[in-house]
């Protein structure tokens, strides 16, 4: 399984990653719509991305929230009713939600950020 | 065969209103539909202010329940059927109750509440009564309303709800977008008839029930000979309301999924056992309804504790009754197996256990037994029974039977003593079946006490003292006689002794937060409105206290948990575009609270005389329960009333502190009446109707004729 993983100490917080992944989502680059955040703090950034951990599968309430053959997470926006349980339980905080769209959206390791980190602070690792 | 079709536009929500409302007589099978307006929405906003506006235009104080034109009423509220906010998809059930002869109100979850709005309609109003059996559904996908006749053999909600979920449903996936609202064989036998909301519960692949218990409202849908109300609703989304400011709704309600997240397994394990978290707490504080109400704690609880019930709830998932609720106290107990009635020896789910449940099936009557309190629930929700009417309607039965006012000749052989549970089992079955004493008790413990006295020569005064229902209505399962508030909180509401407008032990007894009369009715004017705005809403109370943000200690008022009164002015602001605060939701209930007394009044209740409460409720009966907390007693007696309890005999000692708790309720209630805005006989005043923009020309006439 694809995961993205993370060494926050190379992190320069230049938030490529995360024009990268909003513009590939939503063709906006915007932050606020990434499927993974760079959170500035008072030292090193903090990167919050999805462990793959798979949590929100059981919290969600109409099984839209399923693991595909690849391990990867995935929400079925059809399904989905947009009640943003799995926003709230979300162990990483990496479930986010955007008020223009009535569902959720996660990172899928499709590994695009990675390849616009200067810095290799975001990686996909082989689990 | 289809009685009636109607054929309606479908239409879309408009800032939580549909702005009409679907109405059936099932006298002439006429289906139309009524303009919803700015009238009802400015004072009635929605859910039971819709309900109990309707059943005022449509009764007359003449009419009793069971006349064709009784209605039942079924609404949501302008924020029921959001997803993301817990507890947001209540139904607000409203009738003539057969149980209290005034309008009932019953709030319940399941998914026919906003399946309903997402149809297009504000409420259900259902009036007349068919000659035979009927099924009524509503197709919100093509927009068409059916009358039908019912070819349903089967009698009891879990099949019956189950068998139209299969017929209504496409297929297995569609199963979730039917809901089912029926009732049971005891429905039909009894005043204490329930009705069951059904969803579907995509993990266990099987139907569940939530009830909208209190009040009879079952026996009201029987009598209208009404099978089942069946609708379906496919594409659920988040944004059906078209709410005027979407984000203020994600934002109230993801910060309290974030809160549940983190902070309900240190409070009270509402995800894991939900409300049956309190049953060993309520008996550590001496609050346990135990024989009926005689005592609040037992030797034997640990054995209907909520580790025994979590034991056998199932699954270990949270289940939620309408999507989005993060709090999910729903549970259900899957494969049980009952040993007694039609089911013996069938695999079950047993929805619940809840605590009235586990306290009204269980302590009440003396049953210390986890799967006997099981199987009373599964044959009450099926039966369509409501458990906590049955529960204290069945402690009275058993302390009667105690007592020698009953007999095994009287009771057609069933030895109704306490924690006789197979006594108790075998009175439901006769309920059910209609049979021997089962139909006696199923009249509810008002006219059991008429029919005990008048023929069994029972005395006036034992039963009134120890019957534990006021205004027909049986009360609910906490022990009030150490908290003159709580005493109060049942006594002095709208509908019956049911703590949903005020639970206020804990603030009185434990922490006496709420000293004087004038706190105690601060307390009964503030609590029994907000909660009566959840009613308005379509919403559910328990995310509002069950679960409290991490400070709510350090805030001025911790008891009304002030951050998540803001949420809720933050939805309905969201929702309607409107621009309230918290002072003003408070008026939109006192609004449909006064209007309710007024609703009484008409009736010909709704007085002073009709807010006294029986001795029970208030301090020890008998000598039996003076003696078990003597020295509590003898205290009280000394410190509060001001007599040397030393020499004086156990009566003398019941009668003196009598005097003064009943003394102590009278001077509750002139406080809370003043506090209400009501005359000493509990009638609102003009100037308060005045103040509420309530001045409306036939309340007026109401009232006048009272003051």
């Amino acid at each position: 399984m694809k995961v993205l993983k993370k060494d926050p100490e190379k992190c320069i917080a230049c938030h490529a990653c995360e024009e990268t992944c909003s513009k590939l989502y939503f063709k906006e680059e915007n932050p606020d719509k990434a499927c993974l955040r760079i959170k500035e703090t008072d030292s090193h950034p903090e990167i919050i991305t999805c462990t793959q951990c798979g949590e929100c599968i059981d919290i969600c309430p109409v099984i839209a929230i399923t693991r595909d053959k690849n391990g990867i997470v995935r929400i079925d926006q059809k399904k989905c009713v947009g009640c943003f349980m799995c926003v709230g339980f979300c162990p990483e905080l990496a479930m986010f939600m955007h008020d223009d769209y009535i569902e959720p959206f996660k990172c899928v390791s499709c590994g695009q950020c990675v390849k616009v980190c200067p810095t290799g602070a975001i990686y996909i690792s082989e689990e | 065969m289809i009685l009636n079709e109607y054929k309606y536009e479908l239409g879309t929500i408009e800032r939580g209103y549909n702005n009409r409302s679907l109405y059936i007589n099932l006298s002439d099978n006429t289906i139309k539909e009524k303009e919803v307006t700015q009238f009802m929405k400015d004072k009635f906003i929605g859910g039971k202010g819709f309900g109990l506006w309707y059943l005022w235009n449509a009764v007359t104080p003449e009419t009793k329940w069971n006349d064709p034109e009784n209605e039942i009423v079924i609404a949501h509220g302008p924020i029921a059927g959001i997803t993301q906010y817990p507890g947001s998809g209540k139904s607000l059930v409203v009738t003539l109750s057969p149980l209290t002869h005034m309008p009932m109100d019953s709030n319940v979850g399941g998914y026919f509440g906003p399946y309903l709005k997402f149809s297009g309609f504000d409420a259900l109003e259902l009036q007349g009564k068919a000659e035979k059996d009927v099924i009524i559904f509503i197709d919100g996908n093509r927009g068409i309303v059916q009358i039908m006749e019912s070819d349903v053999e089967e009698k009891d909600s879990h099949l019956l709800s189950e068998i139209l979920t299969d017929r209504f449903a496409k297929n297995e996936e569609d199963k979730k977008n039917v809901s089912v609202v029926s009732t049971g064989s005891a429905a039909d036998n009894t005043l204490i008839g329930l009705l069951n909301f059904s969803f579907y519960d995509i993990r266990r692949k099987a139907v569940r029930l939530k009830q909208a218990g209190r009040g009879g409202i079952g026996t009201v849908f029987r009598d209208k000979k009404i099978k089942a109300l069946v609708v379906r609703f496919e594409g659920t989304k988040g944004n059906l309301n078209n709410p005027a400011d979407q984000g203020k709704i994600n934002k109230a309600g993801i910060k309290l999924h974030r809160e549940i997240c983190l902070l309900d397994d240190k409070q009270n394990r509402m995800r894991k056992i939900g409300t049956a978290n309190i049953i060993e707490i309520m008996d550590q504080y001496d609050l346990l309804p135990t024989h009926n109400y005689k005592f609040g704690s037992h030797k034997d609880t640990y054995k209907i504790s909520s580790d025994k019930f979590q034991a056998r709830v199932t699954q270990g998932l949270p289940d939620g009754c309408w999507y989005g609720c993060s709090l999910s106290c729903a549970k259900a107990a899957d494969d049980f197996i009952p040993e007694t009635g039609p089911y013996k020896g069938q695999k079950v789910i047993v929805d619940g256990p809840e605590y009235e449940n586990a306290a009204a099936l269980g302590s009440n009557i003396g049953v210390f037994d986890r799967d006997a309190v099981l199987e009373l629930n599964f044959y009450c929700d099926t039966y369509g029974i409501d458990t906590i009417s049955f529960g204290t309607l069945t402690a009275f039965i058993m302390e009667c039977y105690e007592n020698g006012i009953l007999d095994k000749e009287k009771t057609g052989g069933l030895e109704l003593y306490f924690g006789n549970k197979e006594a108790a089992l075998e009175l439901i079955h006769q309920m059910a079946r209609g049979e021997g004493f089962g139909k006696i008790a199923g009249l509810g413990i008002r006219r059991m006490k008429k029919i005990f006295i008048e023929e069994y020569g029972a005395d006036a005064d034992f039963l009134n003292d120890i019957g534990m229902e006021q205004k027909g209505l049986e009360y609910s399962e906490y022990l009030s006689k150490e908290s003159l508030a709580q005493q109060g909180g049942y006594g002095l509401t709208n509908k019956g002794p049911q703590h949903d407008e005020a639970w206020l032990i804990f603030m009185d007894m434990v922490n006496n937060q709420i000293p004087t009369f004038e706190d105690k009715a601060e307390a009964l004017h503030y609590f029994p409105m907000f909660r009566t705005w959840f009613g308005l809403m379509g919403l559910c109370k328990l995310p509002w206290n069950d679960i409290v943000p991490e400070d709510n200690k350090y805030t001025d008022e911790p008891a009304k948990i002030p951050e998540h009164v803001q949420n809720y002015v933050d939805l309905f602001n969201g929702i309607t575009g409107k621009n309230i605060d918290k002072h003003e939701l408070i008026r939109q209930s006192e609004r449909v609270y006064n209007f309710q007394r007024i609703f009484n009044i008409r009736m010909g209740y709704g007085k002073r005389i009709h807010d006294r409460t029986p001795y029970r409720s208030m301090g020890p009966v008998t000598e039996e329960e003076y003696l078990s907390r003597q020295e509590r007693y003898d205290n009280q007696l000394k410190e509060l009333v001001g007599i040397d309890p030393e020499g004086m005999t156990t009566k003398e000692k019941i009668a003196a502190l009598r005097k003064y708790r009943e003394d102590q309720y009278e001077k509750l209630t002139d406080a809370v009446y003043q506090r209400r805005g009501w005359t000493m006989d509990g009638v609102p005043t003009i100037k308060k109707l005045k103040e509420l923009d309530m001045d409306i020309p036939e309340l007026i006439e109401v009232v006048e004729q009272h003051l």
